[in-house]
């Protein structure tokens, strides 16, 4: 082998021309951000030496109108619009924080029903974190087939509220008012038609060739680096840290029912890597039907209203609750100063703190990988900016 | 460990009172650990480092508008013990600064910059304090309580 | 070609009016800007993914506004969006048409008291031809949308300017 000389490259003149940094601006409008997400990335040709995202096209003032309400529910139908992927699991957040502020307990029929749709907005949500991620690989087919399954889901959320996206269904105290009586047949009849179709969406998309080479050994975000971010969720288990809200600080009746708690294990690659952070989303779609199915076996009859005087009036004081959305660990801060109208709802987005990690990830990185991994953290922006 | 040994513990580590550490246990409220804006640096190094304790999630970091003052409240959890604990620090509105836990949880760089830019509270020693929120030239800080909508920004009208 | 597959073998003429072309072929082809803003960007991607099928229209999503005829503004417009959102619309060739979904795009939404980031009513920063109400609305509802701008472009005439 002959040794390569480089020189530096020069123009037609003769002139040695310079090579520098060169910033490339992704976003706000960008197919493949999710919203309105702009990236300013520093690249050194095709290589990714520094990103820094800008956020906040999308703060709509979540906790400004909080404060503005009248009463504790007013703020359910803010919650919902906050993270408009899985608004039922913002809503269950809420309703959790409020109630533990009020010290009330539910009926245990209420409890049931929350589970069950928070575990099937969780698919829901899922579903379209693995389409769109489709779309941004370069994958168009499976975005329609989970946008079908995903209309089935919504089909069961309409005819229990009349909502397709955002509900106003989870009260604080209950619910609006009580499912359908042909409910549980058609979410049975849901959890036998969905589960075929997640084995055949990974034999379409996960173990896909192109779709390993492209997610495998991309974005690895180490298990410390995770935890000192405050990454949480399927970002959080992809790296492999086995820590799950729903069981490790439980909230409803969650401890009821068996299921397992996902983790990445770098099987196309590296441990919390691209491709585990999906194929922990994608697992968790066959346990959140798991828990659908023992639900709704076990559902009981009762009433859907805690007794709850007309204007809610909590005591002064504090809560911090957090529950496990589809992002990760969504919490309420809510001060109360003994009033009807909150004092401080501070939301802690999952979204927020998984995104702030994207800096570290992609040093390095190809242009083209960037796509791969903002699409793997699945940040829905309505929730980042608030 | 529960919220009493867990203060125990850090008053044992801390027992000047420059470290205003000061407890609200009663039951009314989610117990929390008031401490000195100018010594958080010190406790959350201890908190996150100490072997009983490793508080190694911030989970959640607020600033909150008390009339006259401004607090900012830290949520930490600590995945391998499982326990949790809520400090609080408490500034003048005139001279609100902080200093800035980033070095100890990276959780904290957008959360800080979150409540600079949404209170204005300053944090010191945070390698980028930005607005992250709202525009860059935008004037004031929406989330205190005395705050007023400007009518025009850059030529658009705000109220509706 | 349908309806019109060998009806003209003889003579290969059709007769019209240069507006009635024009409007057909625009209408038949209303290209789409593929860029979500908030909520009801869902309920566009549920519009045009598997169920609802928005291409059927000839409503095809491109990535950049130099291929765009429509700019389907969906959801809260911030003030640190709108200046982009302006540029956005002066950066699509003419003629172009803007759809406002949902009531955030509309009036300000639920937005519209408290909300000191928040536009109310992208017509503010740029000329709207159709408003689409809901909060979000229902993929039905985009559609419909869509079908009203295209007999507002179906009656188009170059004598007159828009």
């Amino acid at each position: 082998m002959s040794e390569i000389v480089t020189t530096p490259p020069t123009s037609s003149t003769g002139r040695t021309l310079r090579t520098e940094e060169m910033i490339l601006n992704m976003g706000p409008q960008h197919p493949a951000t999710h919203g309105v997400l702009r990236l300013e990335l520093v690249v050194d040709g095709e290589i990714v030496v520094d990103v820094i995202p800008h956020i906040g096209y999308l703060h709509r003032c979540f906790e400004k109108h909080c404060e503005h309400m009248t009463n504790y529910q007013q703020v359910i139908p803010y919650t919902d619009r906050m993270d408009y992927v899985a608004s039922m699991t913002n809503e269950f957040g809420f309703v959790v924080a409020a109630e533990r502020l009020l010290k009330i307990q539910v009926p245990e029929r209420v409890e049931y029903i929350r589970v069950i749709m928070a575990e099937l907005q969780r698919i829901a949500s899922h579903l379209i974190a693995i389409g769109t991620y489709g779309i941004d690989i370069g994958a168009f087919t499976p975005f329609l087939y989970c946008f079908r399954d995903r209309e089935k889901i919504l089909d069961l959320f309409e005819m229990t509220c009349g909502a397709r996206l955002l509900y106003n269904y989870m009260w604080v105290g209950g619910l609006s008012h009580d499912i359908p009586p042909d409910f549980i047949p058609k979410a049975k009849e849901f959890c036998a038609y969905f589960k075929p179709n997640i084995k055949e969406l990974n034999d379409l998309l996960t173990y896909n060739e192109i779709f390993v080479k492209r997610t495998a050994n991309v974005g690895v975000l180490p298990a410390d680096v995770a935890i000192n971010y405050g990454c949480s969720g399927p970002m959080l288990r992809g790296s492999g840290v086995d820590w799950d809200l729903r069981r490790d600080d439980p909230y409803s009746i969650y401890n009821k029912f068996a299921w397992d708690v996902c983790v990445g294990k770098g099987e196309m690659g590296t441990v919390g890597d691209c491709w585990d952070r999906h194929i922990v989303r994608a697992r968790e779609m066959e346990q959140s039907i798991r828990i659908i199915e023992q639900a709704l076996e076990q559902i009981p009859e009762g009433n859907v209203q805690a007794a709850l005087p007309k204007r809610i009036r909590p005591n002064p004081g504090e809560v911090y609750a957090r529950i496990e959305s589809p992002r990760g660990e969504l919490g309420y801060y809510i001060v109360s100063d003994g009033s009807a109208t909150p004092y401080r709802i501070k939301a802690r987005s999952p979204a927020f703190s998984n995104l702030s990690v994207i800096n570290e990830i992609s040093k390095g990185a190809m242009i083209a990988d960037m796509v791969a991994i903002a699409g793997s953290i699945d940040i829905v922006l309505g929730e980042v900016d608030r | 460990m529960s919220p009493q040994e867990i203060l125990e513990r850090l008053t044992s580590k801390f027992p000047d009172p420059a470290f205003g550490i000061e407890a609200k246990l009663d039951a009314q409220v989610d117990p929390f650990i008031k401490v000195s804006p100018q010594h958080i640096i010190e406790i959350a190094q201890f908190l996150r480092d100490d072997d009983e304790l490793q508080f190694d999630f911030l989970s959640s970091l607020s600033g909150i508008d008390l009339k006259g003052k401004l607090g900012v409240v830290y949520h930490l959890f600590s995945i391998a013990k499982r326990h949790k604990i809520t400090l609080r620090v408490e500034v003048p509105t005139d001279a609100a600064e902080v200093q800035s836990v980033e070095s100890i949880w990276k959780t904290a760089n957008w959360h800080e910059r979150e409540a600079f830019d949404l209170f204005g509270i300053r944090f010191a020693g945070h390698p980028d304090m930005r607005r992250i929120l709202l525009p860059y030239d935008w004037e004031g800080y929406p989330l205190r309580k005395d705050y007023q909508v400007p009518e025009f920004y850059n030529g658009m009208r705000v109220p509706y | 070609m349908g309806l019109l597959d060998r009806q003209f073998d003889s003579s290969n003429i059709v007769v019209t009016s240069l507006d009635n072309l024009l409007n057909w072929a625009r209408l038949s082809s209303l290209w789409q800007m593929q860029f979500g803003l908030a909520c009801c960007a869902i309920e566009m991607m549920a519009a045009s993914a598997s169920n609802f099928d928005m291409m059927r229209f000839g409503v095809i999503p491109r990535a950049t506004p130099r291929q765009c005829d429509v700019m389907i503004v969906s959801g809260t417009v911030t003030l640190k969006m709108a200046s982009r959102i302006k540029r956005l619309y002066d950066q699509m060739a003419e003629p172009r048409y803007v759809i406002s979904m949902g009531s955030c795009s509309n009036c300000g939404g639920p937005y519209w008291e408290h909300g000191y980031h928040v536009l109310k009513g992208v017509d503010r920063v740029i000329p709207v031809d159709v408003y689409v109400p809901g909060c979000p609305p229902r993929p039905e509802a985009l559609l419909e949308g869509l079908i009203k701008l295209q007999e507002k472009v179906r009656h188009e005439t170059l004598a007159k300017k828009r």
